[in-house]
């Protein structure tokens, strides 16, 4: 399937980004940029609990202050009577879930959740008026760990939920939500006939995607029924469905308008402002919009779960795993719903594994609902597959890599979870560790160390739409559903560009809202440069069947007299006629008018998966426990890198928020259940200050399931460095962190215990 | 005849067999030839709207696809049921 054999005159060419010169010029329309006449300006109460019923919300005094315009709670939801499923896109969830973590419906289930929202003629009046809602609360213990959560005797926060296991309900009252579990082979046998068996626990803290544009909305709904709402989004038709399910509003009546967008990473897929601020605009007639603070986003919005991760692995004496076996409880927050299946997906995906067992657990605690970041849960289980494979290695005197390299998984094998991977690169991946400079070089310090890693994110497909119209001048306006986040308009406009024959610079790519393109999934799943993509291609191929049409016209012809190749239309029996694509377009109005292409995809095949790899040089500070990385690379197979600086800043940016994960960001949580650390300054995300580059190498092993080639690269590279950087340490220190984030006490306290013989 | 590859958790609906060879030339028709062999795999997969569940996937040859139900199978095809993915 793949195209052109990888000859590519634009394909894998650097263009600068076409949204670039407004970003870097600060003329980039944000949502924060949204201004209307008569805009009323909207604040959230959020509850101080942690955990409590809501017993009564008084929202007369506020409704009293001068200037305010209108209040809103849960009660003005539509009525949930049942637990109903709305599909997002990427997956269900509960519409019942949805509404009561916009507004609280009758149980807050966090510090942060939000109760009530105000509008009013200025912030600082909606902000005053905030103060003046009175909520009666009944304090209920919190429950702020997963493996607490599970025990029998826990306090349930939804009362009457069950564990449901594969469509079964148990029946069993619990805080477990969901059960996974997937058994390849008999895996108690083949540990049974294991040279070396190694076993570990591991547990990893809430983190936040941490985007640097807080969550935002504007939403004007007209005295017709009419809503629009700008925001900023992963996606304006997810949005679009979830306000019609949460408001239970026709879609065909509701317009999203995406926004520039600064940062998602998984965290911008689910709604909560937007029903907020549509509810206050549709009582006040008015514009109202809505920003978060960095205090809400952190309290208020979808991080990912922390987690309890157990991994088994069984080897032979000859280096060959035998088995797996994986325990893993992931918090879903308040809310059910967290991305466990996709730990259960990736925690032995890596690796060819002939016998396994897998259990995951989907469990509610009293902290914010959890949603993705980036290859969801994928981080957290290569932390512990990547730690006891080295552990494996060392037992049996083997090289860590070549270990790897003797196991690692290939076309052909079968998953634990009982699927059969077509073409991956995951071997390449390893070798371009081991081939490089990196991997050859020397350590340069005292207490450094070398770790590495691989971790596998499987990538979505999903549907695209694109719409391409041809200027007269011979440049093409495109129009395409997927919000871009990481220079996914240049690398959709690569791909037609490509195809026609023009260069990236004569394509005008537009991010359409939900009246002006096709519907589109969300930008999440590394699917976005593959799949809309894709659609650009099959834009790019209606365009030149009807560019076609119009050469034979102007030659007098037969359509198929007209050949198409490398950017020339040919008449087949006169090679005087010819003519490039601009000069066909500037004849356009003379054979029929306007020319417009469309695409859309929905693949249900070839999505193809990417691994990603990394080298972690370390250095510990024995006084401080302070993790140093002293040099990092990173590897990911990307099929064919499109735009080759946009595949690096996904490699280097996930590799960066792998980095903090490892050593730096948690939820840090008093016994309440109150988070002490929601600023960016006691959040402490790593800056350009605290790493060295970040050394990118892509390798290109071509999806057989898209026309170039592609691999989704957003996601993978995030999994490996927890991993890369515990094995560093390791390599540095003689100890073994299995405990995120590997902040300095943690390591201090890990080289003491072995300084005691611990 | 296709094979379907049953999810652990359901195995006590087919007697502890983790594969099951069944017939069908489509998604739908494989559950209902499962559902005739072991009653209760269809309810156990799809909701009362004869859908897909909400949570579950269904691969033919190793590709998810949304077209559920009506996904053709081939003799040789491999059934897998899945949970349903997201990513970020």
């Amino acid at each position: 399937m793949v195209d052109k054999n990888g000859n590519y005159k634009v394909i894998g060419t650097r263009p600068i980004r076409h949204d670039g010169t407004e970003k870097v010029t600060g003329q980039a329309i944000y949502g924060g940029d949204t201004r209307f006449p008569g805009m009323l300006y909207g604040h959230v109460l959020r509850s101080p609990h942690a955990h409590a019923r809501v017993k009564s919300i008084d929202t007369s005094k506020a409704e009293a202050l001068e200037g305010v315009r209108a209040v809103v709670t849960g009660a003005d939801f539509p009525p949930t009577t049942a637990d109903d499923m709305i599909d997002l896109g990427e997956g269900p969830t509960s519409l019942k879930s949805m509404r009561g973590n916009v507004l609280a419906l009758d149980k807050v289930f966090y510090k942060g959740h939000a109760v009530a929202g105000v509008a009013a003629i200025n912030a600082h009046i909606a902000d005053e008026a905030i103060a003046l809602i009175e909520v009666e609360y009944e304090v209920l213990p919190p429950v702020l760990d997963v493996r607490q959560a599970m025990e029998d005797n826990a306090t349930l926060l939804h009362e009457n939920m069950t564990t449901t296991a594969f469509g079964e309900d148990t029946g069993k009252k619990s805080n477990v939500s969901l059960h996974l579990n997937h058994v390849l082979g008999d895996p108690d046998a083949a540990f049974a006939s294991a040279a070396v068996v190694v076993e570990r626990e591991f547990t990893t803290a809430t983190v936040h995607q941490g985007y640097i544009e807080p969550q935002n909305a504007t939403a004007m709904w007209k005295t017709d029924g009419h809503l629009t709402v700008w925001t900023s989004t992963q996606g304006a038709f997810t949005t679009q469905k979830q306000l019609g399910a949460v408001l239970d509003h026709p879609i065909s009546k509701t317009k999203v308008v995406p926004q520039e967008i600064g940062g998602g990473f998984g965290g911008k897929i689910p709604v909560y402002l937007e029903p907020v601020a549509a509810l206050l605009s549709r009582k006040t007639n008015k514009p109202v919009k809505l920003i978060m603070t960095r205090a809400d986003v952190f309290e208020g919005t979808g991080p990912t779960p922390g987690s309890y991760v157990r991994v088994k692995l069984g080897a032979n004496k000859d280096g060959k795993l035998v088995a797996g076996e994986a325990y893993m409880a992931f918090e879903s927050g308040g809310y059910p719903g967290s991305p466990m299946p996709c730990g259960v997906m990736c925690v032995f995906g890596c690796y060819e594994i002939p016998n396994g067992r897998i259990d995951g657990f989907d469990v509610v605690v009293n902290k914010p609902r959890s949603f993705a970041y980036r290859a969801p849960c994928s981080t957290q289980v290569a932390l512990a597959t990547e730690t006891v494979m080295d552990e494996i290695a060392e037992q049996l005197g083997l090289d860590r890599l070549q270990f790897r390299l003797d196991n690692i998984a290939a076309e052909g094998t079968r998953r634990v979870d009982g699927m059969v991977y077509p073409r991956i690169g995951a071997r390449e991946t390893l070798e371009a560790i081991r081939d490089s400079e990196h991997w050859q070089a020397a350590l340069t310090g005292d207490n450094q160390g070398r770790g590495i890693s691989i971790g596998y994110w499987f990538n979505v497909g999903l549907k695209s739409a694109v719409t391409a119209s041809v200027n007269k001048d011979g440049t093409v306006n495109l129009v395409e559903g997927s919000t871009d986040i990481g220079g996914s308009r240049t690398s959709i406009a690569m791909q037609f560009a490509e195809v026609v024959g023009l260069a990236a610079e004569d394509i005008n790519p537009q991010v359409g809202d939900t009246s002006s393109i096709g519907y589109t999934d969300v930008t999440g799943g590394s699917r976005t440069t593959y799949a809309t993509g894709w659609a650009a291609y099959e834009a790019a191929h209606d365009v030149i069947r009807q560019m076609r049409e119009r050469a034979a016209k102007l030659w007098e012809c037969e359509d198929d007299q007209v050949e198409f190749d490398d950017g020339i239309f040919r008449h087949s029996g006169d090679a005087a006629k010819k003519y490039n694509f601009k000069e066909l377009a500037n004849e356009l109005d003379e054979t029929g008018g306007p020319v417009v292409g469309n695409g859309t995809v929905d693949p249900a095949s070839g999505v193809g998966g990417s691994f990603a790899a990394n080298i972690a040089d370390v250095e510990v500070d024995l006084e401080t426990g302070k993790v140093g990385i002293a040099r990092f690379t990173v590897v990911q197979d990307a099929g064919k890198a499109i735009h080759p600086s946009y595949v690096e800043g996904q490699m280097q940016g996930g590799s960066v928020q792998g980095i903090g994960w490892a050593l730096n960001e948690e939820y840090f949580y008093t016994d309440d259940g109150n988070m002490a650390n929601s600023t960016f300054l006691d959040y402490r995300i790593p800056t350009a200050l605290d790493l060295p580059m970040i050394e990118p190498i892509i390798v290109e092993v071509p999806n057989p399931g898209h026309p170039f080639g592609v691999r989704g690269v957003g996601e993978a590279n995030i999994a490996p460095p927890p991993a890369a950087i515990a094995n560093a340490i390791y390599q540095a220190v003689g100890v073994r962190l299995r405990e995120l984030p590997m902040r300095p006490e943690r390591v201090v306290a890990a080289l003491q215990a072995q300084a005691a013989g611990g | 005849m296709p094979m379907v590859w049953v999810p652990s958790l359901m195995q006590k609906l087919t007697d502890g067999q983790a594969h099951v060879e069944v017939e069908g030339e489509t998604v739908r028709q494989v559950i209902e030839n499962l559902d005739a062999a072991f009653p209760g795999f269809k309810a156990r997969v799809c909701d009362e709207n004869d859908r897909l569940r909400h949570d579950v996937a269904v691969a033919v040859d190793g590709e998810v696809s949304s077209e559920g139900m009506r996904r053709k199978v081939k003799p040789d095809s491999e059934v897998n049921f899945l949970p349903a993915l997201a990513g970020g």
